[in-house]
């Protein structure tokens, strides 16, 4: 059942590459203004249904509807931090999506890229080299370049991996920002605690195991189906995960 | 009175017309070379354009026994080798580096038997050495069209060559096809190889692509200046080099990638000097 609020909407939804369905039964919506923590083991199909929003992969049954912009916030490291590009030049990739291959970015290409790593915090490192920021700038800096591609629905790939403290609480507060004016946020991620804090919680585990609000979602049966029985209890209701769930494979 | 033996000295080699040819088609060469350096070194794509250099060899070499255009010929080998490639990678066991390894050392032999036989026509052997005081109108041109052609379309592709190169898989996400971009870059690499092939020869021709992007590299850390300083570090060791080989009566293609080390050795100390607390 869907709402016309919804900007994605996903029902019973099963997506392969080539062979049997590695993620099924999927069935959720996000509306404007929602932050969605995407929960789930390496090789849960986080990624997977990541790849199909983006229209990466063709659903082999289900449907889904989407904006026609989605942006994707992936893991710095990921990024190769060698490479010759300042935090402006990695913003104006945002631009690529809707320009011509043979254009070049615009005055007012540049200055909305300006605007966006304005927005994250970042004006004054715009001409530093990306690969000399902190961990935490340079995730803000691919949030600038969602930012840049105008997209209702973004995509963030783990964005919590590896940063400090006082960066997790920048990020923290810079998606409530994005989410308050309109976004939805889907966001993978490990941080069972940190997804008690959002509005809705998906757990995958090769299929979607619960969705809903974090209070329904986050009891220990749902976390046990969804990473097996290795949760680690620390008090009453809190739970953490072993730390090789937070390593990628 | 040293002012004007200086300048004598730099002058000289230019006043004939076959000298200023050469020079013309080392800055040619390296404008394009310059710049297109750049994107070889930064998609790890050195061993890739060695071999696409050396996989054009026997394309070239029958090319000049029957009588076809140069280019044409070497854009048959390069087809050639590709296919030969794509075909020896489907061998079961066989890894896809190994085999770019036996089809391209397969090639340059085949290649060399044929530019060194006793009876192929003198001459050849500039295919595997170059030739560039022999810059003909028609090299001429094409170096021209490539000058031209290469900054054109690296500007159009700049960003997506930088999409593609920061993060792959990021890339598609933003509308970017990688392996389009990829295709792109490789043959904007062909075409260089094609042209520069005629001046530097098949041996010497990856120095012009990966030597000035390699110094340019290790000085800067943004693409357009770094695109810049590979250009003018191309042409200077084009022009340096053409100097040693008139001065030293050395081959003209070997001193000018003997320039193109030099000036890379003197770029990286320059480097750890700087770095150096």
């Amino acid at each position: 059942m869907t709402d016309a609020l919804d900007l994605v909407a996903v029902a019973d939804l099963a997506v392969g590459y080539g062979g049997a369905p590695v993620l099924s039964d999927v069935d959720f919506a996000v509306q404007a203004g929602q932050r969605v923590a995407v929960l789930g083991p390496n090789g849960g199909g986080k990624t997977t249904l990541f790849r199909t929003l983006l229209g990466e992969l063709r659903p082999v049954a289900g449907t889904l509807r989407r904006p026609g912009r989605l942006a994707v916030v992936p893991q710095t490291e990921r990024s190769r931090l060698d490479f010759p590009v300042s935090a402006l030049d990695v913003a104006l990739m945002g631009t690529l999506t809707s320009l011509p291959w043979w254009r070049r970015p615009g005055r007012a290409d540049r200055t909305r890229a300006r605007q966006a790593l304005a927005e994250v915090g970042l004006a004054e490192h715009a001409d530093r080299t990306f690969g000399a920021l902190s961990g935490g700038q340079r995730q803000r800096v691919l949030v600038a370049r969602a930012l840049v591609q105008a997209a209702p629905v973004l995509l963030l790939d783990e964005p919590y991996v590896g940063l400090d403290a006082p960066s997790v609480e920048l990020l923290d507060r810079l998606l409530g920002r994005l989410a308050a004016e309109g976004r939805a946020l889907l966001v993978a991620t490990h941080d069972v605690e940190q997804a008690r804090r959002w509005d809705r919680v998906l757990c995958l585990n090769r299929r979607q195991i619960a969705y809903g609000a974090p209070d329904a979602v986050l009891t220990r049966p749902v976390l046990e189906a969804t990473y097996g029985a290795e949760i680690v209890e620390v008090t009453g209701d809190r739970w953490v995960l072993p730390a090789h769930h937070h390593d990628h494979g | 009175m040293i002012t004007a033996t200086v300048w004598h000295a730099l002058l000289e080699p230019w006043e004939q017309g076959i000298d200023r040819r050469a020079l013309a088609e080392v800055v040619l060469l390296g404008i394009a070379g310059g710049a297109l350096g750049c994107w070889i070194i930064l998609y790890h794509l050195s061993y890739a354009t060695e071999s696409l250099a050396h996989g054009l060899l026997p394309g070239l070499v029958l090319a000049a026994l029957t009588g076809l255009p140069r280019v044409l010929g070497g854009a048959l080998g390069l087809v050639a080798a590709a296919l030969a490639i794509a075909a020896a990678a489907r061998v079961p066991g066989l890894g896809r580096d190994t085999a770019v390894a036996v089809v391209v050392t397969t090639l340059l032999g085949l290649g060399a038997l044929l530019a060194l036989a006793p009876a192929t026509p003198a001459g050849l052997s500039a295919l595997l050495f170059g030739d560039v005081l022999g810059a003909t109108d028609t090299d001429l041109a094409l170096a021209a069209a490539l000058a031209v052609a290469v900054p054109l379309a690296l500007g159009g592709l700049h960003g997506r060559l930088l999409a593609v190169g920061f993060d792959r898989t990021a890339a598609t996400a933003l509308g970017v096809r990688a392996g389009a971009v990829d295709a792109a870059l490789l043959l904007l690499v062909a075409g260089a190889l094609l042209v520069a092939v005629q001046g530097l020869g098949n041996l010497l021709v990856i120095a012009l692509l990966v030597g000035p992007a390699a110094c340019a590299r290790a000085l800067t850390h943004r693409m357009a200046p770094m695109m810049g300083t590979a250009a003018l570090v191309a042409i200077a060791a084009g022009a340096g080099g053409l100097y040693l080989s008139y001065y030293a009566r050395t081959a003209a293609g070997a001193s000018i990638a003997a320039m193109l080390v030099a000036a890379y050795v003197v770029a990286t100390a320059a480097r750890v000097v700087v770095r150096r607390p």
